[in-house]
Protein backbone atom coordinates (compact mmCIF):
# COMPACT_ATOMS: atom_id res chain seq x y z
CA UNK A 1 0.00 0.00 0.00
CA UNK A 2 0.93 3.23 -0.97
CA UNK A 3 1.87 5.79 1.78
CA UNK A 4 -0.52 7.95 3.63
CA UNK A 5 -1.90 11.22 2.24
CA UNK A 6 -2.62 13.84 4.37
CA UNK A 7 -4.64 16.93 3.89
CA UNK A 8 -1.82 19.44 4.52
CA UNK A 9 0.16 17.31 0.87
CA UNK A 10 -3.21 18.07 -1.19
CA UNK A 11 -3.06 20.92 -3.60
CA UNK A 12 -6.35 22.09 -5.97
CA UNK A 13 -6.04 21.38 -9.49
CA UNK A 14 -3.64 18.64 -9.01
CA UNK A 15 -3.95 15.10 -10.49
CA UNK A 16 -3.81 11.89 -7.80
CA UNK A 17 -1.90 8.64 -9.10
CA UNK A 18 -3.53 6.72 -12.25
CA UNK A 19 -5.07 2.74 -11.43
CA UNK A 20 -5.17 1.27 -15.23
CA UNK A 21 -7.76 -1.37 -15.79
CA UNK A 22 -7.91 -3.61 -18.14
CA UNK A 23 -11.41 -5.30 -18.12
CA UNK A 24 -11.96 -8.04 -20.09
CA UNK A 25 -14.98 -10.31 -20.88
CA UNK A 26 -13.99 -13.04 -17.83
CA UNK A 27 -14.29 -10.13 -15.75
CA UNK A 28 -17.43 -9.21 -16.73
CA UNK A 29 -18.81 -12.82 -16.11
CA UNK A 30 -17.17 -12.41 -12.79
CA UNK A 31 -18.70 -9.14 -11.73
CA UNK A 32 -22.34 -10.29 -13.08
CA UNK A 33 -21.69 -13.20 -10.61
CA UNK A 34 -20.39 -10.96 -7.78
CA UNK A 35 -22.66 -7.86 -8.04
CA UNK A 36 -25.64 -10.61 -9.33
CA UNK A 37 -26.18 -8.17 -12.44
CA UNK A 38 -27.03 -10.83 -14.90
CA UNK A 39 -28.22 -8.33 -17.89
CA UNK A 40 -26.96 -9.75 -20.85
CA UNK A 41 -25.65 -7.07 -22.61
CA UNK A 42 -22.68 -7.73 -20.95
CA UNK A 43 -21.63 -11.17 -21.87
CA UNK A 44 -24.09 -12.58 -24.64
CA UNK A 45 -22.57 -11.04 -28.11
CA UNK A 46 -25.40 -11.71 -30.14
CA UNK A 47 -28.39 -10.32 -27.51
CA UNK A 48 -26.11 -7.07 -27.23
CA UNK A 49 -25.96 -6.71 -31.07
CA UNK A 50 -29.90 -7.41 -30.93
CA UNK A 51 -30.41 -4.16 -28.27
CA UNK A 52 -28.16 -2.59 -30.92
CA UNK A 53 -25.15 -2.21 -29.17
CA UNK A 54 -21.73 -3.17 -31.40
CA UNK A 55 -20.75 -5.99 -29.14
CA UNK A 56 -21.08 -6.84 -25.09
CA UNK A 57 -20.32 -3.56 -23.25
CA UNK A 58 -18.30 -2.90 -19.60
CA UNK A 59 -21.63 -2.54 -16.68
CA UNK A 60 -21.42 0.98 -15.77
CA UNK A 61 -21.30 -0.36 -12.35
CA UNK A 62 -17.70 -2.04 -12.69
CA UNK A 63 -16.22 1.26 -14.05
CA UNK A 64 -18.06 2.92 -11.20
CA UNK A 65 -16.26 0.40 -8.37
CA UNK A 66 -13.41 0.84 -10.70
CA UNK A 67 -13.49 4.39 -9.53
CA UNK A 68 -13.99 3.46 -5.74
CA UNK A 69 -11.00 1.51 -6.30
CA UNK A 70 -8.99 4.97 -7.39
CA UNK A 71 -10.10 6.43 -4.56
CA UNK A 72 -9.43 4.13 -1.94
CA UNK A 73 -6.35 3.34 -2.83
CA UNK A 74 -5.70 7.27 -2.86
CA UNK A 75 -7.00 8.45 0.53
CA UNK A 76 -5.94 4.78 2.41
CA UNK A 77 -6.61 3.84 5.39
CA UNK A 78 -6.56 7.17 7.43
CA UNK A 79 -8.74 8.61 4.96
CA UNK A 80 -12.94 7.78 3.94
CA UNK A 81 -14.37 8.00 0.69
CA UNK A 82 -17.52 9.87 1.49
CA UNK A 83 -19.43 10.46 -1.54
CA UNK A 84 -19.06 9.36 -5.71
CA UNK A 85 -21.33 10.62 -7.93
CA UNK A 86 -20.79 9.00 -11.85
CA UNK A 87 -22.61 8.98 -14.92
CA UNK A 88 -22.00 6.43 -16.79
CA UNK A 89 -21.19 8.30 -20.23
CA UNK A 90 -20.26 6.31 -22.72
CA UNK A 91 -19.93 2.92 -23.29
CA UNK A 92 -16.76 0.85 -22.62
CA UNK A 93 -16.10 -2.84 -24.36
CA UNK A 94 -13.89 -5.37 -23.06
CA UNK A 95 -10.28 -5.50 -24.27
CA UNK A 96 -10.04 -2.23 -23.98
CA UNK A 97 -7.93 -0.06 -21.54
CA UNK A 98 -9.76 1.95 -19.10
CA UNK A 99 -7.91 4.43 -16.89
CA UNK A 100 -9.21 5.69 -14.20
CA UNK A 101 -8.07 9.40 -13.21
CA UNK A 102 -8.55 12.07 -10.82
CA UNK A 103 -7.84 15.66 -9.71
CA UNK A 104 -8.46 17.69 -6.70
CA UNK A 105 -10.85 20.73 -7.40
CA UNK A 106 -11.24 21.95 -4.02
CA UNK A 107 -10.36 21.37 0.00
CA UNK A 108 -11.45 22.63 2.85
CA UNK A 109 -12.58 22.12 6.45
CA UNK A 110 -15.81 21.82 7.72
CA UNK A 111 -17.62 20.45 10.61
CA UNK A 112 -13.58 19.54 11.88
CA UNK A 113 -13.26 17.26 8.90
CA UNK A 114 -10.66 17.59 6.65
CA UNK A 115 -12.53 17.33 3.20
CA UNK A 116 -11.29 17.00 -0.77
CA UNK A 117 -13.61 16.79 -3.88
CA UNK A 118 -12.39 15.80 -6.94
CA UNK A 119 -13.19 15.02 -10.26
CA UNK A 120 -12.46 11.54 -11.31
CA UNK A 121 -13.44 9.94 -14.84
CA UNK A 122 -12.38 6.76 -16.46
CA UNK A 123 -10.94 6.85 -19.69
CA UNK A 124 -10.49 5.10 -22.58
CA UNK A 125 -7.79 4.46 -24.99
CA UNK A 126 -9.09 7.63 -27.50
CA UNK A 127 -9.00 9.92 -24.29
CA UNK A 128 -13.01 10.02 -24.13
CA UNK A 129 -14.34 10.41 -20.26
CA UNK A 130 -16.64 7.52 -20.05
CA UNK A 131 -17.86 7.81 -16.94
CA UNK A 132 -17.24 11.17 -15.40
CA UNK A 133 -17.70 11.56 -11.78
CA UNK A 134 -17.56 13.83 -8.96
CA UNK A 135 -16.29 12.59 -5.31
CA UNK A 136 -15.74 13.80 -1.81
CA UNK A 137 -13.17 12.16 0.76
CA UNK A 138 -11.95 12.74 4.40
CA UNK A 139 -8.39 12.80 5.14
CA UNK A 140 -6.42 12.76 7.45
CA UNK A 141 -4.80 15.96 8.98
CA UNK A 142 -0.80 15.99 10.24
CA UNK A 143 -1.74 19.40 12.47
CA UNK B 1 -46.57 15.16 -25.49
CA UNK B 2 -43.23 13.17 -23.97
CA UNK B 3 -45.14 12.91 -20.64
CA UNK B 4 -47.79 10.72 -22.04
CA UNK B 5 -44.77 7.50 -21.24
CA UNK B 6 -45.28 8.30 -17.24
CA UNK B 7 -48.78 7.03 -16.58
CA UNK B 8 -50.86 7.80 -13.57
CA UNK B 9 -49.89 4.62 -11.96
CA UNK B 10 -46.48 5.38 -12.31
CA UNK B 11 -46.41 9.48 -10.87
CA UNK B 12 -48.16 6.96 -7.64
CA UNK B 13 -45.18 5.09 -7.13
CA UNK B 14 -42.98 8.31 -6.95
CA UNK B 15 -41.97 8.19 -3.28
CA UNK B 16 -43.60 4.85 -2.60
CA UNK B 17 -40.76 2.75 -0.53
CA UNK B 18 -40.65 -1.16 -1.20
CA UNK B 19 -40.75 -3.99 1.62
CA UNK B 20 -37.03 -3.63 3.13
CA UNK B 21 -34.89 -6.54 2.77
CA UNK B 22 -32.19 -7.61 5.07
CA UNK B 23 -28.81 -8.26 3.51
CA UNK B 24 -26.22 -10.32 5.78
CA UNK B 25 -22.57 -9.01 4.85
CA UNK B 26 -20.67 -11.75 4.84
CA UNK B 27 -16.32 -11.85 4.39
CA UNK B 28 -16.93 -14.63 1.43
CA UNK B 29 -19.22 -12.02 -0.45
CA UNK B 30 -16.80 -9.16 0.03
CA UNK B 31 -14.13 -11.22 -1.21
CA UNK B 32 -15.79 -12.12 -4.02
CA UNK B 33 -16.66 -8.64 -5.20
CA UNK B 34 -12.90 -7.65 -4.62
CA UNK B 35 -11.75 -10.03 -6.69
CA UNK B 36 -14.07 -9.29 -9.57
CA UNK B 37 -12.65 -6.23 -9.88
CA UNK B 38 -9.13 -6.79 -9.20
CA UNK B 39 -8.50 -4.62 -6.09
CA UNK B 40 -6.32 -6.08 -3.81
CA UNK B 41 -6.26 -3.69 -0.80
CA UNK B 42 -6.11 -6.21 2.52
CA UNK B 43 -8.36 -3.73 4.35
CA UNK B 44 -10.83 -6.02 2.66
CA UNK B 45 -9.98 -9.17 3.10
CA UNK B 46 -6.83 -9.53 4.91
CA UNK B 47 -8.24 -10.08 8.83
CA UNK B 48 -4.51 -9.80 10.52
CA UNK B 49 -3.85 -6.67 8.01
CA UNK B 50 -7.38 -5.26 9.02
CA UNK B 51 -7.09 -5.39 12.79
CA UNK B 52 -4.62 -3.13 13.01
CA UNK B 53 -6.28 0.24 11.21
CA UNK B 54 -8.50 2.33 12.81
CA UNK B 55 -11.53 0.36 11.56
CA UNK B 56 -10.03 -2.69 14.02
CA UNK B 57 -11.09 -5.38 10.99
CA UNK B 58 -12.74 -6.11 7.60
CA UNK B 59 -14.65 -3.30 5.79
CA UNK B 60 -15.96 -3.33 2.64
CA UNK B 61 -14.90 -1.42 -0.48
CA UNK B 62 -16.71 1.75 -1.73
CA UNK B 63 -17.74 -0.41 -4.86
CA UNK B 64 -19.99 -3.44 -2.48
CA UNK B 65 -22.98 -1.11 -2.70
CA UNK B 66 -22.36 -0.53 -5.89
CA UNK B 67 -23.56 -4.49 -6.72
CA UNK B 68 -27.16 -4.73 -8.15
CA UNK B 69 -27.42 -7.29 -5.69
CA UNK B 70 -26.64 -5.16 -2.51
CA UNK B 71 -30.04 -3.24 -3.42
CA UNK B 72 -33.31 -4.11 -2.16
CA UNK B 73 -35.50 -4.86 -5.15
CA UNK B 74 -33.70 -4.16 -7.89
CA UNK B 75 -35.31 -3.58 -11.21
CA UNK B 76 -38.41 -4.98 -9.81
CA UNK B 77 -39.85 -1.89 -10.51
CA UNK B 78 -43.77 -1.59 -9.41
CA UNK B 79 -44.99 -0.43 -12.24
CA UNK B 80 -44.13 -2.08 -16.43
CA UNK B 81 -41.29 -0.55 -18.02
CA UNK B 82 -42.52 1.21 -21.11
CA UNK B 83 -39.67 0.51 -23.56
CA UNK B 84 -37.62 -2.41 -24.08
CA UNK B 85 -34.17 -1.22 -23.53
CA UNK B 86 -32.81 -0.40 -20.41
CA UNK B 87 -29.08 0.88 -19.73
CA UNK B 88 -27.72 2.23 -16.31
CA UNK B 89 -27.30 5.46 -16.55
CA UNK B 90 -25.31 6.33 -12.98
CA UNK B 91 -25.41 6.62 -9.56
CA UNK B 92 -24.40 8.60 -6.90
CA UNK B 93 -23.28 6.87 -3.49
CA UNK B 94 -22.98 8.17 0.24
CA UNK B 95 -21.10 6.65 2.56
CA UNK B 96 -22.06 6.89 6.21
CA UNK B 97 -20.34 4.87 8.09
CA UNK B 98 -18.02 1.64 7.89
CA UNK B 99 -19.78 -1.67 6.87
CA UNK B 100 -17.89 -4.80 8.05
CA UNK B 101 -19.07 -8.18 7.87
CA UNK B 102 -21.36 -9.86 10.03
CA UNK B 103 -23.56 -6.21 9.95
CA UNK B 104 -27.38 -7.24 9.07
CA UNK B 105 -28.47 -4.25 6.73
CA UNK B 106 -32.01 -3.43 6.10
CA UNK B 107 -31.97 -1.83 2.41
CA UNK B 108 -35.25 0.04 1.64
CA UNK B 109 -35.67 1.43 -2.29
CA UNK B 110 -37.57 4.25 -2.80
CA UNK B 111 -38.72 5.61 -6.31
CA UNK B 112 -37.06 9.18 -6.01
CA UNK B 113 -38.10 10.52 -9.58
CA UNK B 114 -39.11 10.18 -13.42
CA UNK B 115 -38.46 12.04 -16.05
CA UNK B 116 -38.76 11.72 -19.96
CA UNK B 117 -36.00 13.08 -22.34
CA UNK B 118 -35.75 13.19 -25.94
CA UNK B 119 -32.37 11.88 -26.70
CA UNK B 120 -30.75 10.12 -30.13
CA UNK B 121 -32.70 7.17 -29.77
CA UNK B 122 -36.04 8.72 -29.54
CA UNK B 123 -38.20 9.15 -25.78
CA UNK B 124 -35.71 8.18 -23.23
CA UNK B 125 -37.23 7.42 -19.21
CA UNK B 126 -35.24 8.68 -16.60
CA UNK B 127 -36.15 6.72 -13.44
CA UNK B 128 -33.75 7.91 -10.62
CA UNK B 129 -34.34 5.29 -7.56
CA UNK B 130 -33.07 5.92 -3.75
CA UNK B 131 -31.92 3.28 -1.82
CA UNK B 132 -31.08 3.08 1.92
CA UNK B 133 -28.82 1.21 4.00
CA UNK B 134 -29.28 0.74 7.93
CA UNK B 135 -27.03 -0.95 10.05
CA UNK B 136 -28.55 -3.69 13.02
CA UNK B 137 -27.99 -0.44 15.43
CA UNK B 138 -30.38 1.34 13.18
CA UNK B 139 -27.48 3.59 12.17
CA UNK B 140 -27.98 4.80 8.16
CA UNK B 141 -24.50 3.95 6.80
CA UNK B 142 -24.83 4.33 3.20
CA UNK B 143 -27.48 6.04 0.49
CA UNK B 144 -28.00 6.14 -3.49
CA UNK B 145 -29.74 7.13 -6.22
CA UNK B 146 -29.83 5.57 -9.21
CA UNK B 147 -31.10 6.17 -12.30
CA UNK B 148 -32.39 3.60 -14.65
CA UNK B 149 -32.77 4.64 -18.74
CA UNK B 150 -35.50 2.92 -20.44
CA UNK B 151 -35.60 3.90 -23.99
Amino acid sequence: MAKQVYYEDVKEGKEIPQLAKNPTTMQLVKWAGASGDYYQIHYDKDFAQAAGLPGVIVHGRLKSSFLGQLLSDWVGEGGWVKKIAVQHRGMDFPGEQLTCKGTVTKKYVQGGEHIVELEIWTENPRGEKTAPATATVVLPSRG
Amino acid sequence: MAEEIITDAMKKAIGTKTKPVKIEIEKGMIRKFVDSIEDPNPLWQDEAYAKKSRYGGIIAPPGLLMAAEMRGRGLDLPFQLPMGRILDGGGEWEYIKPIKPGDVLTVVDKIHDLRVREGRAGKMLFIVTETTWTNQKGELVARALGTLINY
